[in-house]
């Protein structure tokens, strides 16, 4: 299965032929049940005339709700790519002993392993937290839209894009052999001459783009959007984790996007940044990269204390304990995720001063994390706690995330990183906060917003399915990983001849298993609760209880959000609004200013995709196409000066009117 | 008293299954015994917190339940300076704590510094740590004895409770060095080295393997470590001394092209600026040496001149594909004399550094100066003095 | 807070129409992008203080910069920042003439800028010191080459610009636009100097 170093470039094709279809059974297997998939899926939208309606009513839509439930499709999607893989690894390992190869190859494993990690972090994780960023804080701070509506459409497109490139190299050529993130000189061009890499700088870019694009976005809606009275420090905590989030992503993405154009020099140009010799230096590679990196992390856990924050708050009936000290420790947290980078490469053997120094700023960071917890714990007590789905992810989120919390301080002791550096037991911890913390987080938020976003709650029954499962499998998939890891396996090895391993990696492969009928009970609740809609409506808009102005509206909101603006007075705007009976007003309406869909985002997204495809491919005649194309769609695009319309007062009214006769129908 | 924490294993629910197999924990080598010793103290620290912290979550969460009416419900109750403090302060002082024995055990556990004991109850006697260079290769590892003159491909033989000094680099790509049972990782990356000390205590066959992923046949780089008692690492060297053929750098150009799974083998005999060559990358006939490169360039480059001095590749190895909008890659040829080049390679393995054998000054950890210690005595607050001229500490 | 108010401390909706200024955030939203802009410049620049003088036995930025050619290129774009300050004054009078005459007046001096930075990179590649030759010649061209591709999408930017405010005139929308140039405009400018100062002039000392 050797792919010959040196294919010959056509003019047409780029050095895309025949090699590129892969000679693997298990991906044509994939690629034979995708295309029918994908071909009843089209089948249906055409044959109930959907397409239209996406077109207009989702994909060019510049609604904040609407793009944020499609970052979440997205991120869904995604996932199961991401989970195949994990699955795909998990079985591998507890087969490839006692003399046995396993079922994959290193070239098939090896990206299976990258491929795993990049879509899980920049194509799950990322997109799903930027969608709920997306959906909830313009209603959290009472506004009508982001600041800048068309370039949340494009961001949204971007990520599409990237993910799609990402996916293309499943069948198209190959994924990148390196790890997640492609540390030189392995990912350069000598060592890893084919596509791979190439697909892996190109779908980061083509998403970056969109990330940082859309950080931009949501931090400047934060400051300049937010309801009369909602000062900084009457913010929702989500609000304000959000605010440290897209302050992360801004400050830390281009220092991504910078590292992976000097990598693709050195691939496509033969600079020597990363290079071996002539002066390249390969470990500023590996620097960059997590100065990149860490940050990352937090933007990925950020927003999810905000979540536990909002939802303890709200399933207990009480106040946030220490509000204040929450803002700060996030904000400390924010300033000290730049200062820890090198606690990824302790083993680099930077020397014991500087070593030092990376392990104590970890380890401060977890005062502020501590604080939180106790912030957390603090507002159950003398609390009345109802035990809703997201309260239970957010238990579970407390009992898991300390200990990946533990385990994540212990890694940050020098020497006892030297021991557990690039070991299961790393990739237990890791595990451990991101699906303990961001993932457990992600289901809580989900549980949580649903029935704002689509007017009904999930049905309990199969979410207490899912929960169990998940939670248990969680335990039973990674606890394994950390004994192994004390038993000095480290991680990305294929093959093992340790025969006492294996039944660590068959207890492993059995929690992912748990951790699959986790998923797909999520699923099937997606359906039966689609199915049962309604008997599970939310009429009211505040099915929990609420404290912040995301309740204040129906469910799911109108176009507009708010017919009026809310003023806020206080931390908990629509609980001081219930607690002073204070209904919505009836005054005249008035039009309402709004920005136009436009199909702009699609095509320029869309054009950036293929630019990147043509230059994985060395395609150049399409690369220049696609950029020019690029270039000239987004000029074209300024030339448009009619991008808002005004929604009638008359409609305003109707739809006001209406939902006066739904809550007058429930008694509220 | 080598292993206190064997009685620890109970901690973890789900050690007992392990059956203490656990390598990490429970290891032969000194240095990983303390490092190890280190990370159960730490986990011991935090879990002043941690147990706290999830039992509190459970009894909350229990006691709280909305059914439970006769719990108190305070609904507006959200600060307490005083809580606060608490909350902030106790996490902060653990981590102060945790924080010392970071400072401590991390200048102490530095690969670099030389050992300061052999084992618990032994400490080092004036024999100097035997020499091991390590290569990581595409994909296997070369050791190289300086002083014994063998090697070995994929088999490592040191005497026991005798300290050794690996220094590592590798030929293409980055990779990490692992005995578990023997000492903590470090990266071996090209062009560049790194030192690592660690010590046998047990006689016995260790696992040894790449911790960093390398490519393609990364998971059959594995090797034996074997812990020999004096006698039988004579007898090891002896028979390497005995077979096998010269490593000489044409030998070593063959054996660095990339291949999987390789068996153990030894090597009689080993040019003895090889290492040198290899960290410097000028194995090959006529490429310059890096060392002889930042020379010339902390003297400003070659200038116009050293444009030309190029060539093309004297070895087209793995590594060299030609990037699609560029030229092919090449190498800069040497100017050096052969002369001045055995000069440099062979100064260039640092002179042994002298021990310092002070229990909380490690290489790295200065003694306080600068501002705070403007109107100090030098080393006031530490009990020993360094000798003079000790470089160390740079 | 233990004690909470049970008075309603005022209105919770504001029931009179008001209007979000249109564009209110373009400027800080710009400002944003700006500094993200400015850290990957700021990786640049780390990168070539760390390679910097990795000459790989080549030549080093005595043997290849002329000093006078930058220096004159210097002056194309501090000029061009001055002519644009020229055409946001006039903006700002309303005068929609002024302002294309020294948009135009600022893109002549963006393309001559350009013009200098590519006959400098040919004379380089054609010597042979082509980014491909040392670390040193890699972080080089990827910092002056990253910054003249921002030059030149300012230029491409200017003449779109210039093409609205001529269809349309000075309207609020294109004035919004004008200022957000000019930011960027100057935004380079200051780079080019951090440029200017520690690559060339640095590198000749």
């Amino acid at each position: 299965m050797a792919i010959p170093s040196d294919i010959p470039t056509t003019f047409l094709l780029g050095r895309l032929d025949w090699h590129a279809i892969p000679a693997d059974p298990i991906v044509w297997v994939t690629g034979v049940v995708v295309a029918i998939g994908g071909a009843w899926l089209m089948w249906m939208l055409i044959k109930h005339r959907l397409l239209g309606y996406l077109w207009h009513e989702w994909f060019t839509s510049v609604d904040h709700k609407k793009i944020g439930i499609m970052y979440v499709v997205l991120a869904l999607v995604m996932f199961v790519r991401g989970f195949a893989d994990a699955i795909m690894m998990r079985l591998q390992q507890v087969l490839a002993f006692n003399g046995s190869e396993g079922y994959l190859n290193a070239h098939h494993y090896d990206q299976i392993f990258s491929a795993h990690g990049v879509i899980m972090i920049f194509f799950v994780a990322m997109p799903f937290v930027t969608g709920l960023m997306n959906f909830v804080v313009p209603l959290q701070i009472g506004a009508r839209d982001v600041s800048f509506p068309f370039l949340n459409n494009f961001s949204f497109w971007m990520t599409v894009g990237g993910a799609v490139l990402v996916m293309m190299s499943l069948f198209v050529g190959e994924f990148a052999q390196t790890g997640w993130l492609a540390f030189p000189p392995l990912s350069g061009i000598g060592y890893s001459p084919y596509v791979g890499v190439d697909y892996y700088i190109w779908g980061l870019q083509v998403a970056g783009v969109g990330t940082t694009l859309s950080g931009i976005n949501l931090l400047v809606t934060i400051i300049k959007m937010r309801a009369p009275g909602m000062t900084m420090m009457r913010m929702p905590i989500f609000t304000w984790t959000a605010l440290c989030t897209n302050i992360l992503i801004v400050a830390s993405f281009p220092v991504l996007t910078a590292t992976l154009v000097l990598l693709s020099l050195d691939r496509y140009v033969g600079t020597n940044f990363f290079t071996n010799d002539l002066g390249g230096n390969a470990m500023m590679y590996v620097n960059l990269i997590w100065i990149w990196g860490h940050p990352e992390v937090y933007i990925l856990i950020l927003p999810l204390f905000g979540v536990y924050s909002e939802v303890v708050a709200t399933f207990t009936g009480k106040r946030l304990f220490g509000y204040t000290s929450m803002v700060y420790a996030t904000v400390c947290i924010t300033i000290l995720s730049y200062l820890v980078w090198l606690h990824h490469f302790f083993t680099m053997g930077s020397g014991a001063s500087v070593n030092s120094f990376f392990g104590i700023t970890t380890m401060i960071i977890s005062v502020p994390t501590g604080a939180k917890i106790f912030n957390w714990l603090f507002t159950m007590y003398r609390s009345r706690i109802r035990f809703e789905l997201p309260m239970m992810w957010t238990i579970a989120f407390m009992l898991t995330f300390v200990i990946g919390g533990m385990t994540g301080v212990l890694l940050a002791v020098p020497p006892a990183d030297f021991v557990l550096h690039n070991s299961l037991f790393l990739v237990a911890h890791f595990h451990n906060v991101i699906i303990g913390g961001v993932l457990f987080g992600l289901f809580a938020a989900v549980y949580y917003w649903w029935p704002k976003a689509f007017g009904f709650r999930l049905d309990p029954f199969w979410g207490k399915v899912s929960f169990w499962f998940w939670v248990v499998g969680f335990w039973v998939a990674f606890a394994p990983l950390y004994i192994l890891g004390l038993m000095g396996v480290t991680r990305r090895v294929r093959v093992f001849d340790d025969p006492s391993l294996q039944i660590w990696f068959g207890i492993a492969a059995f929690g992912a298993v748990l951790i699959a009928i986790g998923i797909a009970a999520m699923f099937i609740q997606f359906g039966v609760s689609i199915r049962n809609r309604d008997a599970l409506r939310d009429e009211t808009g505040d099915p929990w209880d609420g404290r912040t102005l995301e309740w204040a509206t129906s469910s799911p909101p109108p176009a507009y959000n708010f017919a009026f603006t809310p003023v806020s007075h206080g931390l908990d705007a629509w609980w001081d609004m219930k607690r002073f009976g204070q209904t919505r007003p009836r005054a005249t309406y008035v039009p309402i200013h709004m920005p136009k869909n436009t199909g702009a985002g699609v095509i320029i997204a869309g054009l950036a995709t293929v630019c990147g495809f043509a230059l994985v491919w060395y395609i150049w005649w399409l690369a220049a196409l696609s950029f020019a194309g690029v270039v000239i769609a987004s000029i074209v695009h300024t030339f448009n000066y009619a991008r808002d319309y005004h929604i009638p007062a008359e409609e305003v009214r109707e739809t006001e009117d209406a939902r006066d006769r739904q809550l007058a129908s429930v008694g509220a | 008293m080598t292993h206190p924490f064997k009685r620890l294993c109970w901690l973890s629910p789900l050690l007992p299954l392990a059956g203490c197999e656990a390598v990490v924990l429970r290891p032969s080598g000194d240095i990983a015994a303390r490092q190890a010793h280190l990370l159960v103290q730490s986990t011991l620290l935090m879990l002043i917190i941690i147990v706290p912290v999830m039992a509190l979550t459970v009894w909350f969460a229990w006691r709280y339940r909305a059914s439970n009416r006769k719990a108190t419900y305070n609904p507006d109750w959200d600060h307490s300076t005083k809580l606060e403090l608490v909350i902030w302060a106790i996490p902060l002082l653990i981590i102060v704590c945790l924080g010392a024995l970071t400072w401590v055990g991390t200048h102490l556990l530095d690969p670099y510094r030389p050992l300061d004991r052999i084992s618990a109850e032994t400490p080092v006697d004036n024999r100097q740590p035997l020499q091991v260079q390590v290569v990581a290769m595409d994909w296997k590892w070369l050791f190289i004895y300086p002083e014994q003159g063998v090697a070995a491909v994929n088999e490592l033989a040191v005497p026991v409770d005798r300290p050794v000094e690996f220094t590592l680099t590798s030929t293409s790509v980055m990779n990490a060095f692992y005995i578990p049972a023997m000492a903590g990782m470090i990266y071996a990356m090209p062009g560049m080295q790194t030192t690592l000390h660690g010590v046998f205590n047990e006689a016995g066959e260790y696992q040894g393997l790449a911790s960093h992923y390398s490519g393609h046949g990364f998971s059959g780089m594995r090797f034996k470590a074997r812990a020999l008692d004096d006698a039988g690492f004579d007898a090891w060297v002896a028979q390497a001394q005995a077979g096998g053929e010269a490593l000489d750098r044409a030998r070593y150009l063959n054996l660095e092209k990339p291949s999987e799974n390789v068996p153990p083998m030894t090597f009689a005999q080993v040019d003895p600026q090889l290492f040198s060559r290899v960290v410097n990358m000028c194995v090959e006939e006529g490429r310059m040496c890096m060392a002889e490169m930042m020379a010339l360039d902390a003297q400003g480059g070659l200038g116009l001149p050293g444009i030309a001095n190029v060539a093309a590749l004297s070895d087209p190895g793995r590594g060299t594909p030609r990037p699609v909008l560029g030229l092919p890659p090449f190498q800069v040829s040497g100017i050096c004399t052969v002369e001045e080049l055995d000069r440099m390679l062979a100064s260039a393995p640092a002179a042994p550094q002298p021990r310092d054998p002070s229990p909380l000054r490690g290489r790295g950890l200065d003694a306080p100066q600068g501002i705070l210690g403007l109107g100090l005595i030098p080393n006031r607050l530490t009990q020993s003095v360094p000798q003079v001229g000790a470089e160390q500490n740079l | 807070m233990s004690t909470v108010s049970q008075h309603p401390p005022g209105d919770f909706w504001e029931v009179e129409p008001h209007h979000h200024h249109e564009g209110a955030s373009t400027g800080i939203g710009f400002w944003v992008y700006l500094m993200s802009d400015c850290l990957m410049f700021a990786v640049l620049f780390a990168v070539f203080g760390v390679l910097g003088s990795s000459y790989a036995a080549g030549p080093g930025p005595k043997d290849l910069f002329d000093l006078e050619l930058v220096a004159l290129n210097t002056a194309f774009l501090l000029l061009s920042s001055i002519t644009y300050g020229f055409a946001m004054l006039a903006m700002v009078k309303g005068r929609k003439g002024g302002t294309l005459g020294w948009l135009g007046v600022t893109l002549v001096f963006g393309l001559a800028f350009l013009a200098v930075e590519l006959y400098e990179f040919h004379h380089l590649i054609h010597l042979g010191a082509g980014p491909q030759r040392s670390a040193f010649l890699s972080a080089f061209f990827a910092l002056v080459g990253t910054h003249g591709l921002h030059v030149a999408f300012g230029c491409l930017w200017l003449v779109t610009l210039m093409i609205q405010v001529g269809q349309r005139g000075l309207i609020d929308a294109n004035r919004r636009r004008l200022s957000c140039l000019s930011m960027f405009w100057h935004f380079l400018d200051v780079i080019w100097i951090g440029v200017f100062t520690f690559v060339y002039l640095l590198g000749m000392i």
